[in-house]
C-alpha cells in the first residue's frame, strides 16, 4: 500500500445534524412568527431583529477574540438565535441604543461570561430581556398596537395581560374586564399589542410543528407547560370566575407561546432527560400562572423560565433515565 | 406473520446502504499463503500443535484450545506450514499465527463435503456440545465468544428460549441476510441442534423487516416446524445487540451485569447456527465463513464464502479492487467495526464484513462544545447519560462513572453517531470502562 489509511475508533458514520444545522432550524421555525410580526408592526419588525442579530454576532465575536482570546465560534448559529429571540421579546418601537445594551447583556453577561455556548445556566435572551425590563420600564412597556402593514404608526397601549393586572389593581372584576380584552381568536391570530415575536400564537405553533417535524426539539417541555398553565389557570377560574381570567386567555396572551416553544426549550438551559423536562415544564407552568395572578408583574413567563433554569442542574442530578436492566428478573 | 416488535428505549436509524443484499454468496477458492491466528476468540489463546514444515489437510487441528473459555483452531487449507510467527490481526497487534502455503484443496476424509441436507439429529446432547467445542465454533456475529460455553447452561439456571439472531442491524452488512436466504434449511437444522443442546422446545428467529425476502423464506420453511417461529422486527440499531434483541422478542430485560441466561434466554447468531449444523451433521470444523465486502466506491460489492486466514486484500481484489478514493478500511460494520491500517491481515472467525470508506467520509469532524441537546441520552439503548460519562472521563472521576453504571455500556456508538457537536462520547466512555474495570479487578483481589 502506497497510501496510508485512516484509523479511528467506531462509529465510522455520523448523523448529518450539526450544531449549526439545529440552530438554523430554530431560525427557520421562527420565520412564520417573524413574518406575522412584520405584517402587524411594519418595517420596524423587519430591521430591529436583523439589527439585534448583527449586534449579537458582533459582540460574541469581539468577546471571544479579544477578551477570552480564543477562536470565535459565531458560525454555530447560537448567537443568531439569541439575537433573534431577544428582539422578539421587545416592543417594535424600542430605541436602537437600548436594544444594543440588551444584546450586550444577553451575550456578554448571559452567555460569554460563563464560558460561551453550552455553559450558561440561564437563557441568554431572557437575561437580556429581563435586564431591559427592569432598567427601562417605560420604553419596555409602551406596546404599539398592531395596525397592519400600511398604517404602522406609533399608537401604543397596554398588552392584554397589562390591562388585566391594572384592572385587578383598581379592584375591577376580571369577568367584567374580559369583555374589553381581545377575543380569543384575535389573540390566536396575533391581533393584540405585545412584543414583536409573541403576538401571533398561530405562527408560533406553526414553528413548533416545524421543530417537532425536524426533531430539533421534543414535545415534552412545550406541551407540559401548555397543559400545566391550562389546568392550573382553569382550576383557579372554576373556583373563582369573578377574579380569574379564563384558561384560554392565559394560554394565548403574553409571551407564553414564544416562551414555551422557543425559550424554555433552549438546549443548554433545559434538562437532559424526558422526565426531567416534564418536571421543568410543570414548574414553568405553575410559576407563570402564580406570577400573573399574584405577582407584581403582569407577565410571568420570563421569570418562570429563568427560575426553572436555576433548577436544571438539580433536576439533572436527581432525575435519571430509566436504566436498562433495572427491572426485576423476568420482569 | 406476527406483530412487528422492537426494543423500546433509544436507538438510531443510520442509512442502511445494503449494497450487496442482492448478490448471492460466491465461493472464493483458497490460494497463496494464509495466516491463521491462534486467538480468534474471547478467552485463552489456543496452543499450536503443528510445526514448521508439517503437511496439513483442510480441517486438521492447528492449535488446541487451552482452557474451557478458549477455542480450537483448524487448518482452513491444505498445504505446508511455512512457519509459526507473529503477524498482525484485526486488533492492530501481532498475534501468534500459523502461516501455511496453500497446495491443492485436500480435505480430511472424515468431513462430509456432500451437499445433501442431513435433517435427522442423531447426536445426543453431550455429543452435540462436544462436537461444537471440538469444531472451534465461536460467536460469528463479531463477539467471538466460544459457543459451547454459551450452550452449557450453568447449574441453577434454566434455558427456556433460544433466539437466533438474524437482525444484522449494522449498515452495509449482508452476510447473515444471504445465509438466511441461501441456507435456510441448514439454519433450521442448526437451530434444532442448538435447541437440543439447550434442552428448550422453543426458538425464535429475529429478523429486521428490511429483509422481507428472508422473513418470507424462513416463515415458509418454519411453517411446518414445531417450536420455531420467525419474529419480524422494526428496523432500529442496535437491535442485534443481545440485550436489545431479547427485550424486543420477549420483553424481558437482562439485569445489569447479568447474562441472557438470567432471563432464561440464549442467543446465537445465524452464522454460528449454520456452523453448528456443519459441525454436528457434517463433522466440519469452523474453517470458513461468509464475509460481506462492500463500500460506496467499490466496483462489485459482494458476499464471499472464504477460508479463515485469507488476507482481506484478496477479498477486496475479488470484489473489483481497492477504489482509489479509499480512506478507511473497516472490518465489520460502520457502527461497531474496527478500522485497520493494512490489508494483509487475515479473515478470522468474527469478521463479518470488509467496508471500504471513501476518504471524504473517513475523517471525523473537529468537535465542538456540548450544547446539552440531550440527544445522546435519548438514543442510549441502555438508559445511560453519555454526555455525563464523557465529562466524568475527561475529569478522571471514575468512581462516579462506575456509580452511573458505565459498565452497562454496550459500545454501540449511537451517542457518538447522533451528537451534533461531534463529541467523542464513546471514546471517553471506553476510557471510563477501562479504568473502572481495573478498579473492579483490584477490589476483587483485595477481597481475596
Amino acid at each position: 500500500m502506497d497510501k496510508l489509511l485512516t484509523v479511528s475508533m467506531s462509529p465510522h458514520v455520523h448523523h448529518r445534524d450539526t450544531t449549526s444545522r439545529l440552530m438554523y432550524g430554530v431560525v427557520i421555525a421562527l420565520l412564520p412568527a417573524w413574518a406575522a410580526s412584520v405584517w402587524f408592526f411594519g418595517w420596524g419588525a423587519l430591521y430591529i431583529p436583523l439589527l439585534s442579530v448583527f449586534f449579537a454576532v458582533l459582540f460574541e465575536y469581539l468577546i471571544a477574540r479579544f477578551l477570552l482570546k480564543r477562536e470565535p465560534s459565531v458560525r454555530d448559529g447560537s448567537a443568531v438565535v439569541t439575537g433573534l429571540l431577544l428582539a422578539f421579546t421587545l416592543p417594535v418601537n424600542i430605541p436602537v441604543w437600548i436594544l444594543a445594551i440588551g444584546v450586550f447583556v444577553a451575550i456578554g453577561v448571559g452567555k460569554m461570561s460563563f464560558g460561551g455556548l453550552g455553559t450558561n445556566p440561564f437563557n441568554p435572551a431572557l437575561v437580556g430581556r429581563v435586564f431591559l425590563f427592569i432598567s427601562f420600564p417605560v420604553q419596555m412597556t409602551s406596546w404599539p398596537l398592531p395596525k397592519g402593514f400600511a398604517t404602522a404608526d406609533a399608537v401604543t397601549g397596554a398588552t392584554p395581560l397589562g390591562l388585566l393586572k391594572e384592572g385587578m389593581r383598581q379592584g375591577e372584576h376580571v369577568a367584567d374586564m374580559m369583555k374589553e380584552l381581545p377575543a380569543n381568536l384575535d389573540m390566536f391570530m396575533g391581533h393584540m399589542p405585545g412584543s414583536m415575536g409573541e403576538v401571533a400564537a398561530a405562527a408560533l405553533l406553526l414553528g413548533f410543528l416545524y421543530l417537532l417535524w425536524k426533531r430539533i426539539i421534543t414535545w415534552h417541555i412545550p406541551v407540559t407547560i401548555f397543559v400545566t398553565v391550562f389546568l392550573f389557570s382553569g382550576l383557579l377560574w372554576l373556583i373563582d370566575p369573578v377574579n380569574n381570567a379564563t384558561p384560554w386567555f392565559h394560554l394565548l396572551s403574553g409571551g407564553l407561546m414564544l416562551g414555551a416553544i422557543f425559550m424554555a426549550t433552549d438546549y443548554v438551559t433545559s434538562p437532559m432527560t424526558h422526565r426531567g423536562m416534564i418536571w421543568y415544564g410543570v414548574g414553568i407552568g405553575l410559576l407563570t400562572v402564580i406570577i400573573r395572578r399574584w405577582g407584581a408583574y403582569p407577565e410571568g413567563v420570563q421569570f418562570a423560565i429563568l427560575i426553572m433554569n436555576a433548577f436544571v442542574p438539580l433536576i439533572n442530578l436527581y432525575v435519571k433515565p430509566k436504566r436498562f436492566g433495572e427491572v426485576k428478573k423476568n420482569g | 406473520m406476527q406483530k412487528i416488535k422492537t426494543f423500546p428505549k433509544g436507538g438510531v436509524h443510520p442509512p442502511e446502504h445494503k449494497l450487496s443484499a442482492g448478490r448471492p454468496i460466491e465461493v472464493l477458492p483458497p490460494g497463496g499463503r494464509v495466516v491463521v491466528p491462534v486467538v480468534q476468540h474471547i478467552g485463552a489463546p489456543a496452543e499450536p500443535v503443528v510445526q514448521r514444515g508439517d503437511e496439513v489437510k483442510v480441517g486438521q487441528l492447528l492449535a488446541k484450545s487451552s482452557g474451557y473459555v478458549s477455542a480450537n483452531v483448524h487448518s482452513p487449507v491444505s498445504g505446508k506450514v511455512f512457519r509459526i510467527d507473529k503477524r498482525f490481526d484485526a486488533s492492530g497487534y501481532k498475534r501468534t499465527s500459523v502461516i501455511i502455503d496453500v497446495e491443492g484443496d485436500d480435505w480430511l476424509p472424515e468431513i462430509d463435503r456432500s451437499e445433501t441436507l442431513v435433517r435427522e439429529i442423531t447426536a445426543a446432547r453431550e455429543e452435540i456440545l462436544a462436537r461444537i467445542q471440538e469444531a472451534g465454533i465461536v460467536g460469528m456475529g463479531g463477539a467471538t465468544f466460544p459457543s459451547h460455553v454459551k450452550l452449557n447452561v450453568p447449574r441453577g439456571k434454566k434455558a427456556e428460549l433460544l433466539i437466533i439472531n438474524g437482525v444484522e442491524c449494522e449498515p452495509y452488512l449482508t452476510a447473515d441476510h444471504r445465509l438466511m436466504l441461501e441456507r435456510g434449511e441448514e439454519l433450521l437444522v442448526g437451530t434444532r441442534i442448538l435447541m437440543k443442546a439447550l434442552g428448550v422446545d422453543r426458538a425464535v428467529i429475529g429478523i429486521e423487516n428490511n429483509k422481507p425476502d428472508a422473513i418470507e423464506h424462513l416463515s415458509r420453511l418454519t411453517a411446518a416446524e414445531e417450536g420455531i417461529t420467525v419474529q419480524p422486527l422494526k428496523v432500529k440499531y442496535p437491535q442485534g445487540g443481545e440485550k436489545q434483541l431479547i427485550k424486543a422478542v420477549t420483553g424481558r430485560e437482562v439485569p445489569s451485569g447479568g447474562l441472557p441466561i438470567d432471563v432464561g434466554v440464549v442467543v446465537h447468531n445465524v452464522g454460528t447456527t449454520v456452523a453448528a449444523y456443519e459441525a454436528v451433521q457434517k463433522n466440519k470444523p469452523l474453517i470458513e465463513r461468509v464475509v460481506t465486502v462492500t463500500g460506496k466506491s467499490l466496483a462489485k460489492p459482494s458476499n464471499f464464502l472464504v477460508r479463515i486466514g485469507t488476507p482481506i486484500s484478496a477479498l477486496v481484489d475479488a470484489a473489483g479492487g481497492l477504489p482509489d478514493d479509499t480512506g478507511k478500511v473497516v472490518l465489520g460494520g460502520p457502527m461497531m467495526g474496527k478500522a485497520v491500517a493494512r490489508l494483509d491481515i487475515p479473515v478470522t472467525k468474527g469478521i463479518s464484513g470488509v467496508l471500504l470508506i471513501p476518504d471524504a467520509e473517513a475523517h471525523r469532524r473537529p468537535y465542538q462544545a456540548c450544547i446539552r441537546c440531550a440527544r445522546c441520552v435519548s438514543v442510549c439503548p441502555m438508559g445511560l447519560e453519555p454526555y455525563l460519562l464523557m465529562d466524568l472521563g475527561v475529569h478522571e472521576r471514575f468512581e462516579r462513572a462506575r456509580d452511573e453504571r458505565v459498565m452497562d455500556c454496550i459500545e454501540c456508538g449511537s451517542c457518538s453517531y447522533i451528537c451534533p457537536a461531534d463529541r467523542p462520547l464513546l471514546d471517553y466512555i471506553r476510557l471510563d470502562k477501562l479504568r473502572v474495570g481495573e478498579m473492579i479487578r483490584k477490589a476483587k483481589q483485595a477481597v481475596k
